[in-house]
């Protein structure tokens, strides 16, 4: 068939993409300890993501053991069950889901997808990972000073986070503060790293819109990061000095145990506009990733391009930029100028927008699709449906007027843990089954994926949906326990005592899938190269996993985008991004022609 | 071609392949380490921006009283300014090559930029010594946090420039990364004088 081939397919472009200096190491503490390789770090992130990501559970176990069997429990008491609900919430948003995304899943992926040999700042790559391990030390040693950690609630709202009756006012604050400032130092070096790498180190040919989803996901979260993450440093820094130095940025006038506190004058409405002008683009910093990656994972399984590709970005760079206007969405119940909230529920109406657009367009990829169910392909599924319900309470709540009478209850629980705790994490796991071949050169073991998947998506439904209901007849939340209150039936007392039950089955149901990950380290199956036959440049390494350096001799040279799968005219219903149209199997009786005729 | 018309375009088409197949890999035409602190400049502003905007909000309550500006500030802005046109200065040097110059030039650059720092701690010793603690009342607070930080990322910007003084001084360095360094000190210096003058200016006028 190559008689058919026109000269112009013949041209192989020159290189052009200058080599790296890569930093070679020569010992086992600079190759797997001080190791400046993105990938090697890539896994110090995502291991130490996920230990304190299992504390995190351990925590919100003990929480549904207080909430489903109150008075059964004599070592959970008021402050505990406050300092578990900061630190699990701290955690999970910040340590575990911005860590294992943008460190993790950043760190392994954007170097191999967009076919570099390393980050551009290896040794400040490393140092952001040491930093980050340092934060988490910090974080965690507040668990063993006096008073115990913060219990002040993930948003450490002053005045009472500083104030006595809070737990954790001596140190626990103090360290919490010092630690997400640490985080940030951290986050800002790697972030640095992740938006230079994908501008400047691109291999030949990977134009932006030839970039898999994934890393548009990656990039825009990173830079959505980089301009968040300064307001909740600046917000620890002003609390700090407010703990340590009795400045009143955030301290009002106030009178305890009947003598008059040195603090006076100050607003901690500001407090609130600096920490959700960092806490709403936060949800983005970890949807955004999810989306991207989602949306491979979907369009490889269902072996067709991503629908809509140039909307997708779009739609990745509009909620990037509307993620900074709705804010004060979180403020509702503070208290606001009408006008004021009119804008920011308008504003939170319409992010909305490319939301949905992005739903319709992942639902529009399965259309027709040759749709195979593997496990990647179900935690997919399984987020679209979550992430769909999650949204749409997300639109009650960003009403004012729906959300006040809503706001301390149970349904904003609900509505959080499904759109940005199930959701993103549906998409760890999938990405997990996606990668974890490349990543060890073996396949997790499909029957305990399957129970895990089962357990934890029917688990999670069983958890959240009845807590929308709790929400609807007033259950509050933040509350330890709710005694004899008359408003609330015995029912909501049994629904209570199921979703602790549900909660506890699908916690043990991750320790499946922590041991899965260990057993088939060496037992699992022997994967195939690139066994999902997927398109992008991570599966196209010489060696799998790929070494130190990423790729061969040669760096790849693209010619296509992310998404030729089943193309008329080719034999395989896949074509990498790196090969070239000349080198194409093509089918019985077709031509290159026919290769290009269908694709326009 | 700018971000927006290359996010319009259609990767899949014949003919945007073709252009596409050209594409050499990097987005600008930067050395990367430059891209990297330009892209650090915009967090730096994002972070002093927030700072500013919570200033002029807590202004607006009415326990805010305003801080004695002691002349010395204006003295430490002259040697911030000077700092800031040798290092230009000393950029130039090395376009040129001139070894002996650019030895000067950063010698003086970290002189005056040390005496700055060292200007900026008598200032809160002036003021402490008048009985304004940072606790006194929310304009010290933010007189104290804002300086110091401004103080903290000069500190930082003084560890590239030791590092640089260090290899040019061991003679270490080939001419082309000495005047990247050196062009990359030179932005962060100005850079820093164009905050500390928005901030100056912001502590002035309240």
């Amino acid at each position: 068939m190559t008689e058919t081939t026109s000269p112009e397919d013949d041209i192989v472009p020159p290189q052009e993409v200058p080599e790296m200096d890569l930093y070679h190491p020569h010992s086992f503490l600079t190759r797997w300890i001080f190791s400046q390789d993105a990938k090697v770090i890539a896994i110090q992130y995502s291991l130490v993501a996920i230990s304190i990501g299992m504390v995190a559970l351990v925590l919100s176990w003990l929480m549904r053991l207080q909430l489903g069997f109150p008075d059964s429990f004599d070592f959970i008491d008021a402050a505990d069950y406050y300092q578990f609900i900061t630190m699990h919430g701290m955690i999970m948003v910040v340590y575990l889901l911005t860590a294992l995304f943008l460190g993790g899943f950043g760190n392994y992926l954007i170097p191999l997808m967009v076919g570099a040999r390393d980050m551009v700042f290896p040794y400040i790559n490393m140092l952001s990972f040491w930093i980050y391990l340092l934060a988490v030390l910090v974080l965690v040693s507040s668990f063993f000073v006096p008073g115990g950690p913060t219990g002040a609630g993930w948003t450490l709202y002053p005045p009472q986070a500083i104030l006595s009756g809070t737990p954790g006012q001596e140190f626990g604050i103090i360290l919490m503060l010092a630690s997400l400032m640490l985080f940030i130092v951290g986050f800002t070096m790697g972030g640095l790293n992740y938006v230079v790498t994908i501008l400047q180190a691109r291999a030949r040919g990977m134009t932006l819109m030839r970039m898999p989803l994934t890393i548009w996901g990656i990039f825009i979260a990173t830079v959505l990061a980089l301009f968040a993450f300064p307001a909740l440093f600046v917000a620890s820094l002003m609390m700090m000095f407010d703990k340590i130095l009795e400045t009143s940025f955030f301290m009002p006038a106030m009178i305890e145990f009947g003598e008059k506190m040195s603090y006076g004058g100050g607003s901690p409405i500001l407090f609130q506009h600096l920490f959700w002008f960092f806490g709403h683009p936060e949800v983005y910093i970890v949807a955004l990733p999810a989306f991207g990656i989602v949306s491979d994972l979907l369009s490889v399984n269902a072996r067709k391009n991503i629908f809509g590709y140039r909307m997708m970005v779009w739609a990745i760079v509009g909620i990037g930029a509307l993620a900074f206007v709705v804010w004060a969405h979180h403020m509702y119940v503070s208290g606001m100028n009408p006008y004021f909230g009119f804008f920011f529920a308008t504003t939170t109406l319409i992010i909305a927008v490319p939301t949905a657009l992005k739903v319709y367009n992942w639902v529009l990829t399965l259309w027709r699709g040759n749709i195979h169910l593997t496990l990647p392909m179900l935690f997919a599924l399984a987020f679209i449906l979550t992430f769909v319900n999650g949204g749409i309470t997300g639109l009650f709540l960003g009403n004012v007027i729906v959300d006040i009478p809503l706001s301390d209850t149970m349904f904003v629980v609900a509505h959080f843990h499904m759109v940005m705790g199930v959701a993103p994490i549906m998409v760890i796991f999938g990405a997990i089954y996606h990668w974890y071949p490349l990543l060890t050169g073996r396949m997790l073991h499909n029957g305990m994926g399957q129970f895990h998947f089962w357990v934890t998506f029917l688990g999670a439904y069983a958890i959240y949906f009845p807590m929308h209901y709790l929400g609807f007849i007033g259950v509050p939340r933040r509350y330890f326990e709710l005694g004899e209150t008359t408003f609330i039936p015995d029912s909501a007392h049994d629904l209570n005592a199921f979703i602790t039950v549900a909660a506890l089955v699908v916690g043990f149901a991750q320790l499946v899938f922590l041991f899965n990950l260990f057993w088939s380290r060496r037992n699992g199956i022997v994967a195939e190269r690139n066994p999902w036959k997927a398109t992008t440049l991570e599966w196209q390494t010489e060696h799998m996993p790929p070494t130190h350096g990423n790729f061969g001799k040669d760096l790849p040279i693209v010619y296509r985008w992310a998404y030729d799968f089943s193309v008329p005219g080719a034999e395989s219903d896949f074509i990498p991004q790196n090969m070239a149209t000349k080198d194409v199997k093509l089918a019985e009786g077709m031509t290159v022609a026919d290769l290009k005729a269908e694709k326009t | 071609m700018s971000f927006f018309s290359e996010i319009a375009s259609k990767p899949w088409t014949d003919e945007q392949i073709k252009v596409d197949d050209q594409f050499k890999g990097h987005t600008f035409t930067l050395p990367k380490a430059m891209l990297g602190l330009r892209v650090l400049l915009v967090v730096v502003t994002m972070f002093f921006t927030l700072l500013a905007i919570a200033y002029s909000g807590r202004m607006t309550f009415e326990d805010w009283q305003s801080l004695p500006e002691p002349g010395l500030l204006w003295f430490n802005t002259g040697l911030l300014l000077v700092s800031s046109v040798v290092f230009r200065w000393t950029k130039s040097a090395t376009q040129q090559g001139r070894n002996g110059k650019v030895k000067l030039g950063l010698f003086l650059v970290g002189a005056l930029a040390f005496a700055f720092l060292i200007g900026q701690l008598i200032v809160w010793q002036q003021l402490a010594d008048l009985g304004h603690f940072a606790s006194a009342n929310p304009a010290n607070g933010f007189f104290y946090l804002i300086t110091g930080l401004h103080g903290l990322h000069l500190l930082g910007g003084l560890v590239a420039w030791g590092r640089t003084t260090l290899r040019v001084m061991r003679g270490k360095i080939g001419q082309e990364k000495l005047l990247l360094s050196v062009e990359m000190c030179a932005l962060y210096w100005s850079f820093l004088l164009v905050v500390w003058l928005a901030m100056f200016l912001l502590l002035l006028v309240t």
